[in-house]
């Protein structure tokens, strides 16, 4: 007889909800997301949730499982699994639109908040500016850079954050190590913008350090320690140092 | 409510739960600790009285404790700070790990002392 897993489901609205259980057939090489694929093609088509790429590329099917926030593509049932029981949850720290589906824009307008976007030096002449010309990959700035420059924004980071629970305004995980990749970025013109737009209380200072964000990145990046960059930047900034 | 530790259940989230606590349990020791400094300004007698009551075991063992308290807190704050200001990305939970050790020698060290 096929073995059969135990899937607990979150199903509601930003409203309330409830578990419901379904039970999935077990395969050798089965991700959590194809768990939650077979339910909605096979035991229940009413099920919300969101995927696109399936390669853990887009950053759109990060959900909580048995506890913790994981993208569901890349992670095999095998390491995940207890006891035979699978328990899905929406992330947290974000509204819930249905099911398995929750609403990213209060993330995704946090980025914006802390200046997520690149905005080119201007050359006083029109020119391209000189620091376009080359950017050494082997100098420490574009090391800094490219540490954080991979995040896929799933949320994952966001939904381990405590600070992100406790302080709704709080910039969070991933628009701050964005921020950090941009004031490493020579190319980019908007740093003492940036810098202040990172500066205020929901900004880099709410951080305490419990690292869970880094603990749980599913690319491994360390947005802990992109943030404790831009507190060191803030800090020696005031002595009018760069480091 | 309920609390949901598995999200939680990582070295450096444990390391910001004993800082964090240490620092409060610090925090409700002051009033007693200045009492009991009060007491010298109650004249010499008052603070012999004092010192020789605290001279049991139960209180001995208390301030064993509030020492293992006190070198937690600074050991993780030091972590803090070398995370912070010197940029330390892979070796968190050594760090936490060497707070943990410094804290406790502490705590042993009075011991002995106390011995």
């Amino acid at each position: 007889m096929q073995e059969t897993l135990k899937v607990s489901v979150w199903r509601g609205d930003g409203e309330g909800g409830a578990f419901q259980d379904f039970r999935v057939p077990a395969q050798a090489n089965q991700t959590v997301l194809d768990v939650v694929t077979h339910i909605q093609r096979e035991l229940d088509p009413t099920l919300a949730y969101r995927f696109a790429c399936r390669v853990g590329m887009c950053g759109s099917c990060a959900m909580v499982v048995n506890g913790r926030a994981r993208w569901t593509c890349r992670t095999h049932v095998r390491k995940v699994v207890q006891d035979g029981r699978l328990e899905l949850r929406p992330l947290a720290n974000l509204p819930v639109i249905r099911d398995l589906a929750t609403d990213m824009a209060p993330f995704f307008d946090k980025w914006a908040r802390a200046k997520g976007t690149f905005q080119p030096k201007d050359s006083a002449d029109g020119a391209v500016p000189e620091e376009f010309h080359v950017v050494p990959p082997s100098s420490a700035k574009r090391q800094a850079a490219d540490a954080g420059i991979e995040c896929i924004g799933c949320g994952v980071c966001y939904a381990s954050c405590d600070i992100v629970a406790w302080n709704g305004a709080y910039l969070g995980p991933a628009a701050l190590n964005r921020a950090w990749t941009l004031v490493n970025d020579v190319r980019d013109g908007a740093r003492r913008d940036r810098l202040d737009a990172v500066a205020g209380d929901a900004g880099c200072h709410a951080c305490h350090s419990t690292q869970s964000c880094t603990e749980r990145c599913p690319k491994g990046i360390d947005p802990s320690g992109a943030i404790a960059g831009l507190k060191r930047t803030l800090f020696w900034g005031m002595f009018g140092l760069d480091r | 409510m309920r609390i949901d530790t598995r999200p939680r259940s990582h070295p450096t989230y444990i390391a910001f739960l004993v800082h964090r606590i240490s620092g409060l349990l610090l925090a409700l020791f002051l009033p007693l600790h200045f009492w009991a400094l009060s007491r010298a300004i109650q004249g010499e007698a008052a603070l012999e009285n004092f010192l020789r009551w605290t001279d049991n075991g139960l209180v001995k063992a208390s301030e064993t404790l509030l020492v293992i308290l006190l070198a937690a807190h600074l050991a993780g704050g030091l972590r803090v700070l070398a995370l912070e200001f010197l940029g330390w990305r892979s070796s968190q939970k050594t760090l936490v790990a060497a707070s943990a050790g410094v804290s406790l020698a502490a705590g042993l060290l009075f011991l002995l002392n106390v011995g």
